[in-house]
């Protein structure tokens, strides 16, 4: 919780990781990889306030106990959501997978949301194994990285006919939150990897899923934009933006909020800090200290009010995950007809 | 900026006119040339007009087919270059620096440099990305308008040739021309980046907006990739440039 001139915050980080990238969990043959990607997330953190950087070796692994520290003393979260990203094909044990953060999540109860993850290319074995997870961890989310590696293969879509097997499995088990990550490679390499078509597609097709698109589709926030305006089940995951934008490129991030707040609106972006790529507290205490500027440049965008900062950082994810707001922290019940709609009512109920 | 730019001798101009010619390679996603993005690592041109160009980008695993495209026409530029008799350009630390470069160097294209991973060339990828350059072309060359009285529907009505002459003019008559589109005097001001039809009136406002909100992207991506690329070549130094 966050509380800020009298206001209170429930704030849910909805994407966190608990991950070794250190060099002793590099696959032999594919540290160039392993190293690679690494060092990218690194220089992202860069990207944050100086006094919020690591050193590399910190960064490659951390210990829990500063992540709880980081997170939860620190951090103003109240609820995180682990996003796990498997990468076995350059780190040993993984990433940063469910089983660790499940471990992690046992330890500090109703701290964690655990989210699975799977692969269309794993087959009927990877449907099973899928389906083990979300028994043994009762996930209601998973997290897709469609340029993972998996042997000669450089990625995937969201528009394979496996993917709809998939996807159809979510749907019977109540994993109803599908998070979805692009990045710089799928198959066939010649299209665009970034591409938001085979998301706009599945959440067309599986209309009772909530398709909740990572780093709001960067680099193509456009497309991103443009999709979401359309599909009533698509979110915006701010990951990245914050962290990338907000202290390093304040007026694009400011120009990239209104964007977003005018194509999809206050009800469908998602604050995530990406731990550990940058902490949660700068990102909580400068979100709500921000504002649209007033000069003629950002003119078009609206101003963002606390209900709506409010609904970004913890009340929007707590809808999606039933995740219970303790009731000062939740808005208040609209007072009649001209009121705010109720944040969870279902759509027939405010007709 | 501390890109090395040398010549060993008695032919400067050869090196000037090489990176002459690099500043006409753009990145296909930033729609900005590399020099001006800090891509050009180094660009060495010998005596006996043997030209090295070293190319960087911002992270290791940046998209690779945009990545070859950079190489690709950064080859095709530094070696039209009267004087230039060999060329040799090369993409440093990135995961697929090796079929890049040796797709390049084999004049090979896109598919047979990924044996496997692609099933065709780039020049649709290329194409998508001149329309969205269009499209943030016009933001740049109406918001000046708008915010000078003009209203949508006076937009709507103007050619080419009947607004003021500046480089995002240009710029974007020249996005439109690589693509077939109309981009003459008298053509309209705003057309379909698929289609080249004029736009009508009542689909301007959607089309203003789409239009701003591709700049936005676009810039935004653009802040991220020079400021990565500044944490990973650390003697670089750049500059918010907020347009």
């Amino acid at each position: 919780m966050y509380e800020k001139d009298g206001e209170k915050y429930f704030v849910i980080d909805g994407h966190t990781h608990f991950w070794d990238a250190s060099p002793a969990n590099w696959v032999p043959g594919q540290e160039q990889y392993a190293k690679g990607w690494i060092e990218c997330f690194h220089a992202y953190q860069s990207l944050g306030p100086p006094e919020t950087h690591w050193p590399i070796e910190q960064f490659q692994k951390y210990s829990e106990e500063m992540m709880m520290q980081h997170l939860f003393d620190e951090g103003h979260v109240d609820v995180a959501i682990f996003q796990p990203t498997y990468l076995k094909q350059w780190y040993k044990t993984g990433f940063n997978t469910t089983e660790t953060n499940a471990a992690l999540a046992q330890r500090h109860p109703g701290r964690f949301v655990v989210n699975a993850s799977w692969d269309p290319r794993a087959g009927e074995d990877g449907l099973k194994e899928f389906e083990d997870k979300v028994a043994r961890w009762g996930c209601k989310g998973v997290k897709l990285y469609t340029a993972e590696w998996r042997g000669d293969s450089r990625g995937w879509s969201l528009k394979s006919p496996e993917s709809a097997r998939y996807l159809e499995k979510c749907q019977e088990l109540g994993v109803k939150n599908i998070h979805v990550h692009k990045g710089p490679t799928i198959w066939p390499l010649d299209k665009d990897a970034f591409d938001v078509a085979d998301i706009d597609f599945a959440a067309t097709n599986f209309p009772e899923l909530n398709f909740i698109v990572e780093h709001v589709g960067l680099p193509r926030i456009e497309d991103f934009c443009f999709m979401a305006t359309q599909e009533p089940n698509v979110y915006a995951g701010l990951a990245v933006v914050i962290g990338a934008l907000m202290h390093a490129r304040p007026r694009f991030f400011a120009k990239v909020m209104g964007e977003l707040m005018f194509w999809l609106g206050e009800d469908k972006l998602i604050f995530g800090a990406d731990y550990a790529i940058w902490e949660p507290r700068w990102q909580v205490e400068g979100f709500v200290d921000w504002q649209m500027p007033t000069d003629a440049e950002f003119a078009d965008y609206a101003q963002l009010t606390t209900q709506a900062k409010k609904k970004i950082l913890g009340l929007n994810a707590a809808r999606l995950y039933d995740i219970k707001v303790p009731a000062e922290l939740d808005l208040p019940v609209p007072a009649g007809p001209e009121g705010a709609e109720p944040l969870a009512a279902p759509a027939s109920a405010s007709a | 900026m501390s890109v090395i730019r040398t010549t060993t001798g008695r032919d400067a101009s050869l090196t000037a006119a090489v990176w002459s010619a690099l500043h006409q390679v753009r990145d296909p996603e930033l729609d900005e040339a590399v020099t001006d993005l800090g891509f050009v690592a180094a660009c060495r041109v010998s005596d006996s007009g043997e030209a090295v160009v070293r190319l960087r980008l911002p992270t290791y695993f940046c998209a690779p087919n945009f990545a070859f495209l950079m190489v690709a026409d950064a080859f095709d530029a530094v070696a039209a270059v009267p004087g230039v008799r060999q060329a040799q350009v090369v993409l440093e630390d990135h995961f697929a620096s090796k079929e890049i470069n040796g797709g390049i160097a084999a004049r090979a294209g896109f598919v047979q440099s990924f044996d496997g991973q692609a099933v065709a060339e780039l020049d649709e990828l290329r194409a998508d990305f001149l329309r969205k350059a269009v499209m943030a072309g016009t933001d740049r060359v109406c918001r000046p308008l708008l915010a000078a009285g003009a209203t949508a529907d006076e937009l709507a009505g103007l050619t080419l040739g009947e607004i003021p002459a500046t480089v995002e003019r240009e710029r974007l008559r020249s996005r439109r021309a690589e693509l077939g589109l109309p981009a003459g005097d008298g053509d309209p001001l705003l057309v379909d980046p698929a289609t080249g039809s004029p736009i009508e009136v009542r689909a301007l406002p959607l089309h203003l907006r789409r239009a701003r909100t591709t700049r936005v992207g676009v810039d935004a991506n653009s802040g991220v990739c020079r400021g990565l690329l500044q944490q990973r070549y650390p003697h670089l130094r750049t500059e918010e440039k907020v347009r």
